[in-house]
């Protein structure tokens, strides 16, 4: 795959954990509500699925989807100051 | 436990340092009201919260804090990478630089260093949550300040994004004490600590 998709994977991982990270907030103060748990759950399976993906072709970006077939691709791509995105 | 993910909450690509700026914008790293503190003041306070659904709300936003706590020290390394000494002497970055060279150390806009004296743990959940809410919305002052200051899209941006969340947060903690005020003993009108006072009444799942 090249950088542009790379970039666009990158940029859906953001938008479908921001979507985790806000509702899983709200589901704190509302465990509850049908709505917000599915809204969760449909954007949890995406965010996991697209961070299998990305590991798969990129390199991970979290330690449970690092696997030790190459080299140790964790400490060797970009950290997210580096401006290489 | 925590696991690190390798990427920010929220982009950060600044193109033209300033390292004004980021004498201002790292009083959001180790400043009274920045992220450093906020995250410190929730993980801190979770032990004896009596609650599980509000120990996880603190577990979530002090998590989320370490997540913008990133966000800001990445803006202040992105303002002052390659400086020449002659930008450090003309942008007044010289007594921040003389002790920290490039490096990014938590201190607050004034130069005063980093201290857990910005945040209490007060052992009292209705006590905890006011502050927190009090936190969430002098942090969002300091935000609106710095985008007063700021004229560069690439760090309004994230600035702005940051502002945001201090809302959402000011807003579930305010959904928190009010669940921690509907489970309060009926007698208990003034809502002295439920968690000292009665630890056992309170400690309802």
């Amino acid at each position: 795959m090249a950088d542009y998709d790379r970039k666009k994977l990158m940029h859906y991982i953001d938008a479908v954990s921001f979507a985790v990270d806000d509702s899983k907030l709200f589901l704190d103060t509302h465990p509850e509500d049908k709505e917000a748990l599915e809204y969760f759950d449909n954007y949890n399976n995406a965010r996991n699925r697209a961070l299998n993906q990305y590991a798969a072709y990129f390199g991970p970006l979290t330690i449970s989807t690092a696997s030790c077939d190459r080299s140790w691709q964790w400490a060797k791509e970009p950290w997210p100051w580096e401006m290489e995105d | 436990m925590w696991n690190y993910e390798k990427r920010l909450q929220y982009p950060v690509k600044i193109k033209r340092t300033d390292a004004k700026m980021a004498k201002m914008i790292i009083t959001q790293f180790g400043g009274p009201d920045g992220e450093l503190a906020a995250s410190m003041r929730y993980l801190a306070q979770r032990y004896d919260m009596p609650y599980r659904e509000i120990a996880g709300l603190l577990t979530d936003i002090g998590t989320e804090e370490l997540a913008h706590m990133e966000m800001i020290c990445t803006i202040v390394h992105q303002l002052t990478r390659d400086l020449t000494p002659e930008q450090i002497k003309a942008e007044g970055f010289e007594d921040y630089y003389v002790d920290h060279t490039l490096g990014v150390w938590p201190m607050a806009a004034s130069g005063a260093p980093f201290t857990s004296n910005y945040f209490q743990s007060k052992g009292d959940p209705i006590t905890n949550l006011t502050e927190d809410m009090a936190a969430e919305q002098k942090a969002r002052t300091t935000y609106d300040n710095i985008l007063r200051l700021v004229k560069d899209p690439d760090i309004c941006d994230p600035i702005r994004f940051l502002r945001a969340r201090e809302i959402v947060h000011f807003q579930r903690f305010g959904e928190g004490l009010r669940r921690v005020q509907d489970q309060l003993d009926s007698r208990n009108f003034y809502a002295f600590n439920p968690s000292f006072s009665n630890p056992k009444k309170c400690n309802g799942r």
